[in-house]
């Protein structure tokens, strides 16, 4: 399995990128939830397959370190399967599908269910870092809004989403604000695994490859989900029971089984449902 | 007590656009008015009456002179007064009856009676409740009341106009031609509130064209002449 | 009672073009000041100006707040702008479509500010978002519509119930009715005027129509190339102007 590649900085990238990229880094925990801009470079894989998650990776990953790529939840999907092998090749890191045992997880969509621990590193793959952009087309504009930390027009369209559809219509993406500071975008993670950002005792680092950006989330920092004092925020999860395992408390995916509309529940999250006892 | 006192007050109008032709209108005019007195601008047409009436309510600029009232219990140069002052000064003390309307659309005749007490803190129902009275003793039936004047008669809007100028009890009050386009009954009904107001301590100053409503209302006539140019 | 804006020697060049040629002025709580003039007078920048929107090059623009606290508006920096802006400011622009979000519906337009200022009970939001589009004559079955199918008139009163929702002491106005039919001129005039008094704003107000100041405005100031050429209670400036470009401006439109 260690079959590292000769001829490649240990993590692919060269060091003085990854000491950018930790100055980065450092900058981001200092300021948690704010934008930090940095230099990122091409990677061997296309934008939106985890170009920023990965240059993060590969920026704090050492010899030691046990890596575990996750895509929604699922350790055995394409995306965490190739960045998975990238790594094993490129720095000859060892490897783990299991949360617990993982220092570094770089996390596409999702959470692990099972609590982080001090001392893990969660790297989350970010399209778009500003919460913003939907609201405000203006990138200037954004700033200031963020300097000044105004965050009513955000605010606005939680309201919008009440008023056309009842409730807050973001069931992934939900922003956040961190540190009650800064308003950040969790990345496209259900609004069911926003509570575990909150006092989380891992560090959560997030890298938009494309957009040039990487924020973080010390460990232990307040994190609340935007919402009304009369339409609180609810963690939504579809109300079924896991079809292996038969949790009632994990974030599911709904699959199709066939083709006359028969479908079943498991959980997104493939390492937490193995290491349970099937019904 | 000498309420309103004015000294060698001098009104002339410049008309730029007429080549900057400058029409002398009033000058060293000293006029002395009294708590509970009215006195009647007398004079030929066109001798500057309404321009004088103008300039002590503030809405012509006097050239020079000064124009003293008594407003809140001191004797201010209002010719002088920043606009500021000026509109306390109208607000609290000057009241001022002209001979037209000046219609504000779509406001009630109840609330454009009742607009100068609630300028002067009266509570809404009280200040309708006596604006009511005032047009309903000036015979505006309580059906207008309700409705904006803008389409009403001539003599209407002049009775709005009256009530309005009665109704905050102003202690000096201006009335120009008050009586111009009322019947005999109405005008006996502004005959008794002049007669009234005066009772009350209240000074006034009116052109009064009915010589007959003049007599009974004046207690002095005010002579203002035609300003001459020295060739 | 203390002024609650005081401008003093002010001074702005456009290259050769004099906005502002030594301008000072005043607006006291509850009042409201018309500045007239043409295009090019100067009356927009001075605005500009006063709101902090624009730097001058010299002079000095104090704002008193509700706690008494002094603030010089052209030191101050941005973020303490955009507190006063929100808090205390308001400003109607002439164009409604500068100043709404077209995408977001009445409420959300109209709540905007209450959520920029800490409000986040929905409920409460979206009440008062409807009585204020009923004080702004507008039906309150039309909170979830966007403006964009509002007529220009709507637009503007929807602009002026998001401007008034959270009560600011003081309202700068640019040609509020400009670009309006006559019919809905009159109109809005009318609401603004019976809202400025119902809430005892302090308004500044730039217009060129004369018919406008003299209904809402109480005192009056004309400019014209940068200077402030004659100013007064409005029926005095408008009933017995002095300067030659007041008498011009005056003469110029049928009976105000």
């Amino acid at each position: 399995m260690n079959a590292a590649l000769t001829g490649y900085n240990f993590g692919y990238l060269d060091e003085a990128t990854k000491r950018m990229i930790r100055r980065a880094l450092l900058k981001a925990v200092c300021i948690p939830g704010h934008q930090v801009p940095f230099g990122a470079r091409e990677m061997p894989l296309p934008y939106g397959w985890g170009t920023g998650g990965i240059q993060v990776t590969a920026s704090v990953l050492g010899p030691d370190d046990v890596l575990k790529v996750i895509d929604q939840g699922a350790d055995d999907t394409t995306n965490a399967v190739s960045i998975r092998r990238f790594f094993n090749r490129v720095a000859g890191v060892a490897t783990t599908e299991s949360t617990a045992e993982a220092t570094i997880i770089q996390t596409r969509h999702r959470i692990p269910e099972t609590p982080l621990s001090e001392g893990q590193i969660l790297v989350y793959q970010v399209p778009m870092p500003e919460p913003l952009f939907r609201l405000e087309p203006r990138v200037a504009e954004s700033t200031r809004l963020h300097a000044m930390a105004e965050y009513g027009l955000m605010q606005v369209k939680l309201y919008e989403d009440i008023a056309r559809q009842g409730e807050v219509a973001t069931s992934y993406n939900h922003p956040v604000m961190v540190n009650h500071r800064y308003l950040m975008s969790p990345s496209p993670i259900p609004a069911f695994d926003n509570p575990k950002m909150h006092m989380n005792a891992g560090l959560q680092l997030f890298g938009a490859g494309r957009e040039k950006r990487i924020y973080a989330v010390p460990p232990y920092t307040d994190v609340r989900s935007l919402d009304f004092e009369d339409h609180p925020f609810k963690p939504v999860r579809a109300p079924h029971a896991c079809a292996i395992c038969g949790s009632e408390e994990s974030y599911l995916d709904e699959v199709i089984t066939d083709d006359q509309g028969g479908r079943m529940h498991v959980c997104s999250d493939t390492d937490y449902c193995a290491s349970r006892p099937p019904v | 007590m000498i309420v309103l006192h004015t000294e060698a007050l001098a009104k002339s109008f410049t008309l730029h656009l007429q080549g900057g032709v400058s029409i002398p209108v009033l000058r060293d005019v000293e006029l002395t008015l009294r708590a509970g007195e009215c006195v009647a601008l007398a004079g030929p047409s066109g001798a500057g009456k309404s321009t004088l009436m103008r300039c002590l309510y503030g809405n012509y600029g006097a050239d020079s002179g000064r124009i003293l009232l008594r407003h809140e219990g001191a004797m201010i140069d209002i010719a002088a007064a920043d606009a500021r002052v000026m509109r306390a000064v109208r607000r609290d003390t000057l009241g001022y009856v002209s001979q037209f309307l000046r219609v504000i659309p779509r406001v009630p005749t109840l609330d454009i009676v009742a607009e100068p007490m609630r300028a002067r803190g009266v509570a809404p129902d009280e200040a309708r409740a006596r604006a009511a009275a005032l047009l309903t003793r000036l015979n505006m039936p309580p059906a207008l009341h309700g409705l904006p004047p803008a389409t009403f008669s001539g003599g209407e809007q002049q009775r709005v106009n009256l009530a309005r100028g009665f109704a905050a009890g102003h202690p000096v009050l201006l009335l120009d031609e008050p009586t111009a386009s009322l019947d005999a009954a109405n005008a006996e009904v502004v005959i008794a509130l002049i007669a009234e107001a005066k009772a009350a301590g209240c000074a006034i100053i009116g052109i009064f064209h009915d010589t007959a409503v003049r007599q009974r209302v004046a207690d002095r006539l005010f002579q203002i002449l035609p300003v001459y140019e020295p060739a | 009672m203390n002024a609650l804006l005081e401008a003093q020697g002010l001074h702005l060049r456009f290259g050769a073009v004099r906005a502002l040629d030594d301008v000072a002025l005043s607006i006291w709580p509850g009042e409201v000041v018309a500045i007239v003039g043409e295009s090019g007078s100067g009356k927009s920048s001075l605005l500009r100006v006063l709101a902090g929107m624009q730097r001058a090059d010299a002079g000095q623009v104090l704002y008193r707040d509700a706690a008494g606290a002094t603030h010089s508006i052209l030191d101050a920096s941005d973020a303490a702008l955009r507190r006063l802006m929100r808090s205390d400011w308001g400003f109607v622009h002439q164009n409604a479509r500068d100043a709404l979000r077209m995408e977001v519906s009445a409420g959300g337009n109209v709540g905007e500010r209450l959520m920029a200022a800490g409000n986040r009970h929905y409920g409460n939001i979206r009440e008062v978002a409807a009585h204020w589009l009923e004080r702004v004559e507008m039906d309150p079955a039309r909170i979830d519509e966007t403006p964009k199918n509002f007529s220009g008139g709507m637009q503007q009163r929807l602009q002026i119930a998001r401007t008034l929702v959270t009560s600011p002491r003081l309202v700068f106005m640019d040609e509020p009715t400009g670009g309006l039919d006559v019919s809905v001129q009159a109109k809005l005039l009318d609401l603004i005027r019976g809202l400025v008094a119902d809430l005892g704003l302090a308004v500044l107000l730039v217009t060129h129509d004369i018919a406008a100041a003299r209904l809402l405005a109480h005192r009056i100031m004309v400019m014209r190339h940068g200077q402030v050429v004659e100013e007064g209670l409005t029926d005095r400036v408008l009933d017995d102007p002095r300067h030659p470009y007041t008498q011009l401006l005056v003469s110029s439109v049928l009976a105000a």
